[in-house]
């Protein structure tokens, strides 16, 4: 099946070749049946991508271990659904998924735009199979994952340890589906600049995909800031990482989009602004595609380098900076706002400054990930920079967003009077007051961290604003209707989606930034050297080490530690943290060494999550010294039984082995069990962390208030009714 | 083989139906017509949103009566003008 693998990839270069030229010899001559079938291409791209796909992920479920992809990131002994899940934990097979995944929502969005557009949508669809044209080479040339061996292994090596965790099934998915989905809308975006088709159409159609692509982009960051919290064993989620970096510039970008292209669609206004936020967008989601596979940027979640791929895609990132850019300045003129601003009080203006500062930290960042490079380029010398060179910009301008999530929903459109901006403000800063008054009274220490209390408040006030809008809602609709009030919130939430979507969107972000500032600010930790008996106190909770656990199986050796969590001396919690050793596959560390000396290790946290407080613990057993003695000893004893094995007759010699193996297996369990038995100390790192669980909660409502305002809005009367008068008929529909 | 024919069935089948309707021209007329009526369905659309959310701030309290009357009326008209150049788009 690797040969028909390889067969589709190259199947779907020809056709998407194809069907670019296609849809823009349709497009330069007018003939509907060239862009039809240049549209069409991409439905195939998606059908032959879908069957490549399956085929490699059947070979992985299969333990076909003739792929040479299966063999270095699978093995028997992967539990099923990290076998599916290792697809994507290589290079070759995620830019297969990336070629899948572009292929499948650039065929719905064709799809769904085959009658509308229809001057743009020729141009967006060669562009979209230039975007597969240029990844399914990639595939090809450089990362095919159908190549094969002759001589497959008996065995895998399995997949990363770290890897294996619930949350890397989806995370990377999520991430890539927001990162394809970010072409559509600039692809779009060009096509509308090259045919001056400039009006809000194009937005109003690419609209629900670059929301989409918020969505996804956004809950797969938050996933990898849950794996990171949860696997990682360092004990935050978020480390400033280049790669995660990668995925929030665009999803900020992206977020000043949404908000920009509405003062565009009501105003006229922002045109320069839109398409070339827009465009930004699409090219920091390919820098971000770029920086993972490339390796160029230290970074855990990166795959190794490649020259010959990085070229590639400087190459195609140099191609879209140029072209935006070029177009952007050739379309200058009719890019000219239709309408100005009619006041700083209105939400335009707010949407404006809050596009600023989206901007701003998008700047910054990308300013700080590539900052060791441009050191490099500048001083020879590459310059590392971590978490605390981030915070003194990010920090005051989340703050701003914050504050500006709670002012945007309860201020109107075009101008505002005072007075009934005092009325919309009362409530929301009544309520930040308020919390500052009992923080500042009831919270001791919080009075030293100004940046967390100015959070905690602004936070407040975007919860308060957010609330007042939904219960002034409900009270307008229940005036007019007399519904109950929870028909009234639900007939009030699904006739304005998009509002209320947003609005949904913004109380998340609040609650979800509290958390972060909580857990940042006021968070506890130390590390611990214990034996089972001894405790640590950190955070006014006591931590004894109860008992030390140990299993040895096939797969690894798990050691591990039992902990009572006590406060007052009352019981709180009881945590189990984990140590797994998987063995290695060099031989040259010893029959029994490469169980204990491995490089893979798998930590497993002892959580206890709660809705203000997280206690956290995570058990270090990388030490084995005195377990050192019995396994050189070990390895020596069966270096010498291998050699008889390999003297013994043929016939024999598998027989001896598996005796062997059987001894081995029991010497190890043995080792394992002296944890149990003669316990050595180990170190735990200890962290007692709030609001933590806010961080969570709130992106659900993130996520939430998304779906919300993705969910297609209710057909509005869009019958023509010829016969009546305008106002008649505009109010008829509007109705 | 069979993925090929498939491909080529799939990204003909314009062609095909272009020879069998016997329609082997440009379209260029009717995708401009089509455009025009699409781009002025869009800013309906947008200006009917406008006035909605103009009405739901106004019931909210963002707008006071003054400003919203001034407002409505502004975009009211915008929304007529777009409906009759709408109809006559789709009348040519």
């Amino acid at each position: 099946m690797a040969t028909v693998g390889r067969a589709l990839l190259i199947l779907g270069l020809a056709v998407a070749v194809y069907g670019l030229a296609a849809s823009l010899y349709g497009a330069r001559t007018g003939r509907r049946a060239w862009v039809d079938s240049g549209r069409r291409s991409m439905y195939a791209i998606a059908g032959l991508m879908t069957f490549a796909f399956l085929i490699l992920e059947v070979a992985f479920l299969r333990s076909d271990f003739s792929y040479n992809i299966v063999a270095s990131a699978s093995s028997t002994t992967t539990p099923t659904a990290y076998k599916a899940a290792a697809v994507w934990s290589t290079q070759q097979g995620s830019l297969l998924l990336w070629v899948f995944l572009l292929s499948l929502w650039s065929s719905l969005a064709l799809f769904l735009t085959r009658r509308r557009v229809r001057e743009i949508a020729p141009y967006a669809t060669a562009i979209l199979l230039g975007f597969c044209s240029f990844f399914t080479l990639l595939t090809i040339l450089f990362a095919n994952p159908f190549s094969t061996t002759a001589n497959p292994p008996a065995e895998g090596a399995g997949l990363d340890p770290l890897l294996r965790h619930t949350t890397m099934m989806i995370h990377p998915p999520m991430v890539y589906t927001g990162y394809t989905m970010l072409t559509i809308p600039f692809a779009f975006a060009l096509g509308a600049l090259i045919t001056g088709r400039l009006n809000s159409e194009w937005i109003q159609v690419t609209r629900r995909f670059a929301l989409a692509a918020w969505l996804a982009l956004g809950i797969g960051v938050l996933l990898g800031a849950r794996w990171s919290y949860t696997e990682l064993g360092w004990g935050g989620y978020w480390a400033w990482d280049p790669v995660e970096n990668a995925a929030l510039m665009p999803w900020l970008l992206v977020t000043a989009f949404l908000h920009s292209i509405m003062i565009q669609e009501k105003r006229g206004m922002l045109k320069v602004w839109n398409v070339s936020l827009i465009l930004a967008t699409g090219t920091m989601a390919i820098v971000g595609t770029f920086l993972v596979r490339s390796g160029i940027l230290s970074s855990i979640h990166a795959f190794v380098s490649d020259p010959t791929l990085n070229i590639s895609f400087v190459v195609l990132i140099a191609v879209m900076v140029i072209s935006s850019v070029g177009l952007v300045t050739y379309r200058r003129v009719e890019l000219r706002s239709e309408s100005q601003l009619d006041s700083l009080l209105s939400r335009e203006a707010v949407f404006l400054l809050q596009n600023l500062v989206l901007v701003a930290l998008t700047a910054v960042i990308f300013w700080l990930t590539f900052f060791p490079l441009i050191s490099e380029a500048v001083t020879g010398t590459e310059q590392s920079i971590g978490p605390p060179a981030f915070r003194p910009f990010v920090v005051p301008l989340a703050l701003v967003i914050v504050l500006l999530s709670g002012i945007g929903p309860i201020i109107a459109w075009r101008r505002v009077t005072v007075a009934n901006l005092r009325r919309s403000f009362a409530f929301p800063a009544a309520v930040a007051f308020l919390t500052l008054v009992v923080l500042l009274t009831l919270a001791s220490g919080v009075d030293t961290h100004v940046f967390a209390l100015m959070m905690f408040c602004f936070g407040a006030f975007t919860l308060a604003a957010v609330g007042q809008e939904f219960w002034r809602g409900v009270r307008a609709r229940r005036a007019m209707t007399h519904e109950a009030a929870p028909i009234a919130l639900i007939s009030l939430v699904r006739r304005n989606r998009r509002r209320y979507g947003g609005y949904t969107v913004h109380a998340g972000l609040a609650v979800l930034l509290i958390g972060v500032a909580g857990s940042s600010s006021f968070q506890h930790s130390r590390y611990a050297t214990m034996k089972p008996g001894q405790s640590a106190n950190i955070g006014g909770y006591n931590i004894r080490y109860v008992k030390a656990t140990a299993s040895p199986s096939a797969q690894k050796i798990t050691f591990g530690a039992v902990l009572d969590v006590t406060k007052g001396g009352h019981h709180v919690t009881t945590l189990h943290t984990t140590y797994g050793l998987y063995p290695s596959q060099d031989a040259s560390l010893g029959v029994v060494g490469r169980f204990f000396n491995s490089g893979s290790v798998e930590s497993r946290i002892g959580l206890h999550a709660g809705l203000f407080r997280d206690i956290w613990t995570v058990v270090n057993v990388g030490n084995v010294a005195p377990l050192q003695s019995y396994i050189t000893k070990g390895d020596q004893l069966f270096a010498g039984a291998m050699a008889a094995v390999q003297k013994a007759p043929a016939a024999e010699q598998q027989s001896r082995l598996n005796s062997l193996y059987v001894l081995r297996d029991q010497l190890i369990g043995e080792l394992t069990r002296r944890f149990i038995t003669h316990p050595w100390p180990v170190q735990f790192l200890l962290i007692v962390s709030p609001l933590v669980t806010w961080l969570w909660l709130g992106g659900i409502i993130v996520a939430f208030g998304g779906l919300i305002a993705l969910w297609p809005i209710p057909v509005l009367a869009r019958r023509r009714v010829r016969s009546a008068a305008y106002a008649a008929r505009l109010a008829r529909e509007l109705a | 083989m069979v993925a090929a024919a498939t491909v080529v069935l799939v990204v003909s089948a314009p062609f095909r139906r272009a020879a069998a309707d016997g329609a082997g021209g440009t379209d260029t007329q009717d995708d401009r017509s089509t455009t025009e009526v699409a781009e002025l369905e869009a800013a309906r659309e947008a200006k009917y949103r406008e006035i909605r959310d103009a009405e739901l701030d106004h019931r909210t309290g963002k707008l006071s009566d003054e400003d919203f009357r001034s407002l409505d009326n502004s975009l009211r008209a915008e929304a007529i003008s777009i409906l009759k150049a709408l109809d006559r788009a789709r009348e040519s």
